[in-house]
């Protein structure tokens, strides 16, 4: 059984060899009988950019880096996979260890280098390079036998964790060959075709167990919540209803008197209480909320969200109101002015909260002198982790020791640049001179969240007098999203609110031309990426707006998909298998079906959604929900369609009933009584397909999230008669829209 | 001074009554597979068994399981061989993994009173809980592959 280690803290005898690799270093170090660790390299050469991807001990243990965080999507599993398969390693003998924040050896390119994980880019980013990578390592286990034997190289061949001579039947192990191994100062030359054929995988695309699983059924698996350190101490804080707020009056008497509290503590944003029990601190913590008056300083304070989305539907319809280009292919608003027939509607999709079933949290521990600290914190990004800690601090990242865990959940929610959850221990920590864990309670999470934006979108649609699809004119007026997340990688990406805007390209579609506007808005309040980001209410508008083409040409749904998928032959298939699969065209009484077609980050998917409705209550139930998906190779199958059940899950809380609101800028919402998210009992039978491709691998953890929402409004309207334009699709919209 | 058993053992703390039992196991006895996830009885991340029967150790008082038997994930088996335990593992149910303890805890309470549930005992049974990962189509099937493998 495969076990993660965390690094070491002392270092082992080894003996290691460096070779750079088009960016990536690794080392065959043999340990004096020890597993020999590339996490005690990792560790001893933070900084150096020497850190290796796999090192190999005497007695076979083969340790190969996991570069990715895991928040329940399996990357770290599959990215090691990836490895293993390529170097024929015995998987029983392969130790995961998380990499340490070495950007230069185990950023992901798909984030321009960070130690990121995010996107479901995992697999995408890093599955070539780390594949030729493998191979580069067997290749020199392959030559060190080759010369010790005197062989030609092109005679041995290997087996699991063995190099075979089959002319002499001689064998040797990878632990006896790293005993002695030289590595040459360059990476061997491993070309595309020398790399194993797929049909040979041993590995990838055969389910193996995900290392972290066993310890998930036992209670042992560790989340940065179960750390505990000597000494520490719990805190609890209290931030601004509105970001940019501050105390102006502290009444701390009542909460100094409760049994086990320490101190109280002035943040620059907030107030800190520090207890000697979690239970002492959260008690605390409530008292206190009630003696604190807050400035009105910071955008959202007055801001009220169902105001403020009506005026973002009024600014899409008003061409008055400038937008800023995000997308344009050919000439969307002339075709427009030519066309035969113009559809148009609008749409609105209201804020939502993340969910992850771990509150956040983090512990930290700061050197007396302020100088350097050490943090146990769950994140999605090790990079902005490293960063947040050494900023808030003011000394330099490699003054920064990061432990990082499994994370319960992550959904976006863990990958802000300024990691602010991070930053609360931090700065407790730093006040009380001791370790401190900072936890926040679900009230917390849910008042201090930061949600997937409020949009409003005007959709416009010109079909020439033969019914062709020739023009498709957006504008999305939506709370900004990336200048509050990641001010960097909004900078660096020429200031583009891709978080918000993306998935509004219909890149698969035939549709000659198409424009998109961004009427960027500011509230103020605190938005976030989430699971499918833009795409989730974009694809909601796109594919439901289709639809209402359709209904206008009075065509099948399906009829007009398969005229725009004319040149996406891979969107056609899962369009296909999803027909064939939910059985599309057939009637059931009282319910309805409904379709749609998402493009995610290359990967293609198409959903068939069965529902009835209560028209009383006003109450959705799905019935059925079916998935066809081509996300290319999967590398592990069972994962990929639990990765999608996942995704059509959240999408349907998404859909359904999942809804937070603002007033006077402070969230209505607290905790899961009045934010519902879908239970077991709330589900549909989901039937999900992966097509078997050997195209290149993309994401799975994310892709059928949008589907949901516009196969559901879609199914709506197909049993009666009624559009449902806005989610999430609740009751009291629904007998709205049934009046 | 409050004394119970806790996974076989003798456990007492000083902990104040009122103190939810969830902390008290959590960061007093170290036994962190349970866990906290909205201190309400709303999610499930927390349940635990008293006396052989589930429980919201976020709603239970520490002061309430005086000289009762309380058993968490880490009492269940020690050696991960409960049979829910193994067929969460052969239907690969965990994801983020961190509501499952409480998940498990749960199934195991359905089985013990109800060695046959069927489908919609179990998803009544188990709708006390949420899993943001949404692995419940993988948990009816592996409460139903425990009750069917004993």
């Amino acid at each position: 059984m495969n076990q993660i280690f965390t690094p070491p803290s002392s270092a082992v005898t080894r003996r290691q060899f460096m070779v750079g690799v088009g960016g990536m270093t690794f080392a065959i170090a043999t340990a004096n009988g020890n597993f020999a660790d590339a996490a005690v390299v990792g560790a001893d050469m933070s900084g150096k950019a020497l850190s290796p991807w796999v090192s190999i001990a005497a007695d076979g243990t083969i340790s190969i880096m996991s570069p990715a965080t895991e928040m329940g999507q399996g990357s770290m599993t599959s990215l090691p996979l990836v490895i293993a398969e390529e170097l024929d390693a015995d998987w029983n003998k392969v130790r995961v260890i998380p990499a340490p924040p070495i950007e230069k050896l185990y950023g992901n390119a798909g984030f321009g280098g960070m130690m990121y994980t995010a996107g479901s880019n995992a697999v995408s980013s890093y599955f070539n390079p780390l594949r030729k990578f493998g191979a580069q390592v067997r290749r020199v286990l392959l030559e060190n036998v080759a010369a010790k034997w005197a062989v030609p190289v092109t005679e041995l061949t290997t087996e699991p964790s063995v190099v075979v001579h089959v002319k002499s039947g001689r064998r040797m192990s990878y632990g006896e060959i790293a005993a002695f191994a030289e590595v040459p100062a360059a990476g061997p030359e491993v070309k595309a075709e020398e790399l194993k054929k797929v049909g040979d995988f041993r590995l990838l695309g055969k389910d193996v167990m995900r290392i972290e699983l066993p310890a998930k059924v036992n209670g042992s698996a560790k989340y940065s919540i179960d750390v505990r350190l000597p000494g520490m101490v719990y805190g609890a804080v209290i931030r601004s209803p509105v970001e940019g707020g501050t105390p102006t009056h502290v009444d701390d008497a009542k909460a100094k008197t409760i049994r086990g509290v320490i101190d109280v503590i002035a943040l620059p944003y907030g107030v800190g209480v520090l207890a000697e029990t979690a239970w002492a601190a959260f008690a605390a913590k409530e008292v206190l909320e009630q003696g604190i008056t807050w400035n009105r300083t910071g955008t959202a304070w007055g801001f009220d969200s169902e105001k403020g989305l009506a005026s973002y539907e009024a600014d899409v319809r008003n061409p008055d109101s400038p937008a800023t280009d995000w997308f344009k292919q050919g000439d969307a608003a002339a075709e427009l002015a030519k066309a035969a027939t113009v559809v148009e509607a609008e749409y609105r999709c209201d804020y939502a909260y993340h969910a992850q079933m771990e509150p956040l949290n983090a512990l930290a521990s700061i050197s007396p002198a302020g100088d350097s600290a050490e943090i146990w914190c769950g994140t999605q990004s090790q990079t902005m982790a490293v960063d947040a800690v050494a900023k808030a601090l003011g000394i330099p990242r490699e003054k920064v020791k990061l432990n990082y865990t499994l994370m319960g959940g992550g959904f976006g929610r863990r990958g802000h640049r300024d990691e602010e959850f991070i930053v609360d221990a931090v700065l407790m920590a730093k006040e009380a001179k001791r370790p401190v864990k900072v936890m926040w309670t679900r009230e917390d999470d849910v008042r201090n969240g930061r949600f997937r934006p409020i949009t409003a979108h005007l959709v416009r649609a010109g079909l020439d007098a033969s019914g062709k699809l020739t023009s498709w004119y957006q504008r999305v007026a939506g709370d900004r999203v990336t200048s509050f997340q990641d001010p960097v990688r909004y900078n660096a990406s020429g200031k583009k609110d891709f978080i918000l805007m993306l998935g509004v390209e219909l890149r698969s579609y035939d549709i000659a031309n198409q424009y998109c506007g961004q009427l960027h808005r500011d509230s103020g309040v605190r938005t976030s990426s989430l699971r499918g980001i833009g795409f989730t209410a974009n694809k909601f508008v796109a594919e439901a707006f289709l639809d209402e083409v359709a209904v206008k040409r009075g065509i099948d749904p399906l009829q007009l998909r398969f005229e725009l998928l004319r040149n996406t032959p891979r969107g056609q298939k899962v369009v296909e298998r999803v027909v064939q699969m939910s059985a599309w065209g057939r009637k059931r009484e009282g319910r309805g079906f409904g379709f749609a077609f998402v493009d995610y980050s290359n990967t293609l998917l198409a959903g068939v959604a069965e529902v009835s409705v209560d028209r009383s209550s006003g109450i959705i139930k799905v019935h059925n929900f079916w998935c066809a998906m081509d996300c290319g190779i999967p590398l592990q199958p069972d994962n990929v369609v639990a990765q999608t059940e996942s995704s059509i899950i959240y999408g349907l809380g998404m859909a359904l009933t999942e809804r937070i609101s603002i007033s006077d800028g402070t969230v209505e919402q607290s905790n899961f009584h009045d934010y519902q998210v879908m239970r077991m009992r709330d589900l549909p039978a989901l039937h999900i397909d992966v097509l078997a491709t050997d195209n290149q691998p993309t994401g799975a953890g994310q892709m059928a999230t949008p589907l949901v929402a516009p196969a559901i409004s879609n199914a709506v309207a197909q049993l009666t008669g009624r559009r449902l334009r806005h989610t999430p699709m609740t009751p009291d919209r629904v007998k709205a829209a049934l009046a | 001074m409050i004394s119970f058993t806790i996974n076989q053992a003798l456990a007492t703390t000083d902990a104040p009554p009122e103190t939810p039992l969830l902390w008290v196991i959590r960061e007093g006895l170290n036994l962190t597979g349970t866990k906290y996830g909205c201190g309400a009885g709303l999610c499930g991340a927390c349940m635990v068994h008293i006396d052989g029967r589930r429980a919201f150790s976020c709603q239970t008082q520490v002061g309430e399981v005086s000289g009762r038997s309380v058993t968490t994930i880490e009492g269940l088996s020690n050696d991960s061989s409960h049979r829910v335990q193994k067929a969460w593992l052969a239907e690969r149910v965990p994801q983020c993994g961190y509501c499952q303890s409480g998940q498990i805890m749960s199934a195991a309470d359905l089985l013990n009173k109800n060695p046959r549930p069927s489908r919609d005992e179990i998803i009544e049974h188990m709708s006390a809980h949420i899993c943001r990962c949404g692995t419940y189509p993988r948990i009816v099937r592996a409460i139903e592959r425990a009750a069917k493998e004993g």
